[in-house]
């Protein structure tokens, strides 16, 4: 009984619901292999591999939008357009102004930097148009979300530069290193994270704001700076994704990267079992979500079903899991559980 | 209307409870916090189930299944809750006639005229046009009344009504509700306020942990009896307190904190006002009068324009909340709800988080050492409450304030302020915060203590500022401190200023 009230039995049954399907659909689903890339390194190769791999972005944009939607109660929609503008400060800065450089223009760092940076802006941007002037996160964050695909392509002045190969090590593998690099980007990032969530007092401070500012000015906080805080965390988070992002084909085009992913990074945190209206977060939960839409998104490619109708699916698959988590469902299922309470004895008041 | 009786069995709830209200009488349901009130009304008005038992209603022969709050009101049972639940920024009119028609159009010049009789027959002062949040919260409850009525409901439940609102207001609604009782009505009246009781239910029914002590008479049960029967002991303690209150009016000691023409952007006029070390002060006036504007001033939570504070003589200047704290100041605000509790997080959560702010983001306790300040403070204060991971939101009124209060003693504040800390809380766990209050005074706390009834204050106070109108008014202390007095002076009727 425990476990199928805890708040993450939804999230981790669906995926694992969905990842049995996968095993029925090709029985060697779970088969990770050594294999060669096209460069001719072993590298592990398999489903699995390239759900972990592919789900980085979305992993890590979570994270970030679990604290905001904690802290401001809101969501921010312009991260797809925003990895658009840092994709572009990035590739400029890798190729200058040329389309196709025979090296790199500056250090892979100094364009993760910058693009970080770019991508903080970003968020400062729309952490005071949320905290100073009061605006709706979804709509302050409409004004990137309108205006940040263009702005990536101005930021590369118009030209469709493509990198050098050994900037696509970030993207795809490290030359002699089997597994995948952005397995091992998400990796570091959720472990930053957890980290500042144990050795910070960032998720109190979040939850404490996002449930009641005033009572939380009261205790000493700053409402203000703390939503502001984690809308620049998430321009970070969707710096370092930019970054994956463009490594992997080591070109950007602005207009076509990662379209709609503002949607799933919301589901994500949604499927995870967290409120969108803000307050308390489980950031396990919105990580398994993130997961969650990566492995259906592979598993509807796999199974061909067309491109178009792919969002088709997805809704479809989405309203059955939202729907099973809406309260009304829970009460039913609540309600058992009371009555199984009462007859052992333990019962309080149940409300 | 007669007979609703209802019980349930195995639940700690509400345990074989029978309430009865007749026709036309004003019955008042007593009981301490957690003893269940909330629960019976909850369920007469459909929304929580009961387990078993039955409810009747006059006129219907068999028992009534109330499933939805639609449900009672369709059987004419209306709540008017402490929290008004209409529509704030809709008018009074539309208040009044909202989700009560099907109809697409809606003659909003026939409506507007209905409501105003319908106010104006209820002798409630509001336009039908004006908005409802431009309307004081007496009078919004009055709308939120005057819907009722107009539904043709035939029981009425008030629960909690006078809590947020001031004497005058109080009055008004007492008119009101002597008005319906004429008219027949059944109302049920739930408060903490014994006077108001006494002046003007007809019967009143007692219920302690969930069970039921008993239907009185008002007659037949003086105040001191119906006191033991919520505790559910005998009370000499509120005598006992006031001795001691008195005995710490002593002389000025040392000077903890002083303000100098202090004034903020809440409006209030200058004052001045001085804490010495180990005193119990206490601001009186009416609702708005500024009592909790000047303490705000103090803690940093309005923005001062003018004037100086000193903390232990040295100047200090205090732009938010946080260098209140760092600087010993501690302050349990006036509304706990809106601004003490962090609804969805821990009991341990909401101990912990003032002394975690002051320590600092990099600094978070243990879950150890969050663990055993929480146990500390859930034994110290006596706080009932399932385990230290309960959102505070499940805690009854009185616990979630003794929670609060936990959190500003966990800083052991130099000067700690309360406002209204005995609000909406039940009598035993007052007598608890007054004793509390005097205890840490002993132990060189300083203490400023505000609250709506003056005979608290007086017992527990050495020190009372009046207020009114946004003016300190005059100062009393040790034998003007009688409750003529302090009215006196509230009223206006003394020259000194």
């Amino acid at each position: 009984m425990k476990i199928i009230r805890n708040k993450l039995f939804i999230p981790i049954a669906f995926l694992a619901f969905l990842l049995l399907i996968n095993m029925f659909i090709n029985p060697a689903f779970l088969r990770i292999s050594l294999g060669r890339d096209s460069m001719g390194n072993r590298v592990l190769i398999g489903n699995l591999i390239n759900i972990l791999s592919n789900a980085t972005e979305l992993v890590i944009l979570a994270i970030g939008m679990t604290f905001v939607t904690a802290s401001s109660k809101g969501q921010d929609i312009s991260v797809g357009a925003t990895m658009a503008i840092v994709g572009g400060v990035i590739m400029r800065v890798l190729c200058g102004s040329q389309t196709q450089p025979a090296e790199l223009q500056a250090p892979i760092i100094v364009a993760l930097l910058l693009g970080c940076l770019a991508g903080m802006a970003c968020g400062a941007f729309n952490g005071i148009l949320v905290s100073k002037f009061n605006i709706q996160p979804m709509v302050a964050t409409l004004i990137l979300f309108t205006a940040g695909r263009s702005i990536g392509s101005m930021a590369m002045g118009g030209l469709k530069p493509k990198a050098v190969a050994s900037f696509g090590y970030s993207g795809n593998f490290i030359p002699g290193f089997p597994i995948p690099t952005p397995i091992l980007i998400t990796i570091a990032v959720v472990a930053v994270t957890f980290l500042a969530l144990k050795k910070t007092n960032l998720g109190l401070y979040t939850q404490a704001v996002g449930i009641n500012d005033k009572s939380s000015s009261l205790n000493g906080l700053n409402p203000e700076l703390i939503k502001f805080l984690t809308f620049v965390i998430l321009g970070l988070c969707v710096g370092i994704a930019g970054f994956v992002q463009s490594s992997r084909v080591q070109t950007v085009n602005p207009y076509t990267i990662v379209p709609g992913i503002e949607m799933d990074v919301i589901l994500a945190v949604a499927l995870g079992g967290n409120s969108l209206g803000g307050g308390k977060f489980n950031m396990t939960g919105s990580i398994i979500g993130a997961y969650t839409i990566q492995t259906l998104t592979s598993m509807l490619t796999t199974l061909n079903v067309n491109t178009n109708a792919v969002p088709v699916f997805k809704a479809v698959i989405i309203i059955v899991l939202v729907a099973i988590q809406a309260p009304i469902v829970k009460s039913i299922f609540s309600k058992k559980v009371t009555v199984s309470k009462l007859t052992t004895g333990d019962g309080k008041e149940c409300t | 209307m007669k007979g609703i009786y209802k019980s349930f069995p195995g639940v700690r709830a509400l345990q074989n409870v029978d309430f009865t209200l007749c026709e036309g009488e004003i019955h008042a349901l007593m009981g301490e916090n957690g003893a269940g009130k909330s629960t019976l009304i909850k369920v007469l008005t459909g929304v929580y189930t009961k387990d078993a038992g039955e409810i009747r209603i006059k006129e219907i022969n068999k028992p009534v299944q109330i499933k939805s709050p639609q449900d009672a009101q369709k059987f004419g049972i209306s709540t008017v809750y402490q929290e008004i639940t209409l529509c704030p920024n809709l008018t009074v009119a539309e208040n009044l006639f909202i989700g009560r028609t099907n109809d697409l159009f809606v003659d909003w010049k026939k409506n507007n005229s209905r409501a105003e009789s319908i106010l104006g027959g209820l002798g409630i002062t509001a336009k039908p046009t004006q908005q409802l949040s431009n309307c004081s919260i007496a009078v919004q409850q009055m709308v939120a009344i005057a819907r009722a009525i107009d539904m043709d409901c035939k029981v009425l439940i008030l629960d909690e009504p006078t809590s947020s609102l001031d004497e005058q207001e109080v009055t008004k609604l007492f008119t009101l509700m002597r008005e319906l009782k004429g008219r027949g009505v059944g109302i049920v009246f739930v408060t903490h306020f014994l006077d108001q009781v006494y002046a003007l239910c007809d019967k009143i029914t007692v219920l302690r942990n969930g069970e039921l002590v008993g239907e009185y008479q008002i007659k037949d049960l003086p105040r001191v009896e119906l006191v033991a029967k919520m505790m559910g002991k005998e009370l000499g303690d509120l005598a006992e307190i006031h001795n001691e209150g008195q005995s710490s009016a002593d002389d000025p000691k040392e000077v903890i904190i002083e303000t100098e023409e202090l004034s903020s952007t809440s409006g209030i006029k200058p004052f001045n006002f001085t804490v010495h070390k180990g005193e119990v002060t206490g601001f009186a006036g009416l609702l708005g009068s500024g009592r909790s504007e000047c303490v705000r001033a103090i803690f940093g939570a309005d923005k001062v324009t003018k004037g100086k504070l000193r903390i232990k003589g040295e100047d200090v200047s205090i732009t938010s909340p946080i260098k209140a704290m760092k600087k010993g100041i501690g302050y349990l605000p006036e509304d706990r709800k809106r601004d003490g509790i962090i609804g969805d997080l821990s009991v341990r959560e909401n101990i912990i988080l003032a002394l975690q702010v002051m320590r600092g983001f990099f600094r978070p306790f243990t879950k150890a050492e969050a663990q055993a300040f929480a146990d500390e403070y859930i034994s110290l204060l006596g706080i009932k409450t399932a385990s230290a991971d309960s959102p505070i939101n499940t805690l009854s009124g009185g616990n979630q304030q003794k929670v609060i209060l936990a959190r500003w003693l966990l800083t052991h504040p130099d000067y700690l302020i309360l406002d209204e800390p005995t609000r909406g809380i039940d009598i035993g766990t007052k007598v608890e915060i007054q004793k509390l209050v005097l205890k840490l005074a002993s132990e060189g706390m300083s203490i400023t203590f505000i609250s709506s009834e003056i005979e608290e204050m007086m017992r527990t106070c050495s020190r009372l500022i009046v207020m009114r109108d946004l003016h300190v008014v005059g100062e009393l202390k040790g034998d003007d401190m009688t409750q003529d007095k302090i009215m006196y002076t509230i009223a206006g009727g003394s020259n000194s200023k």
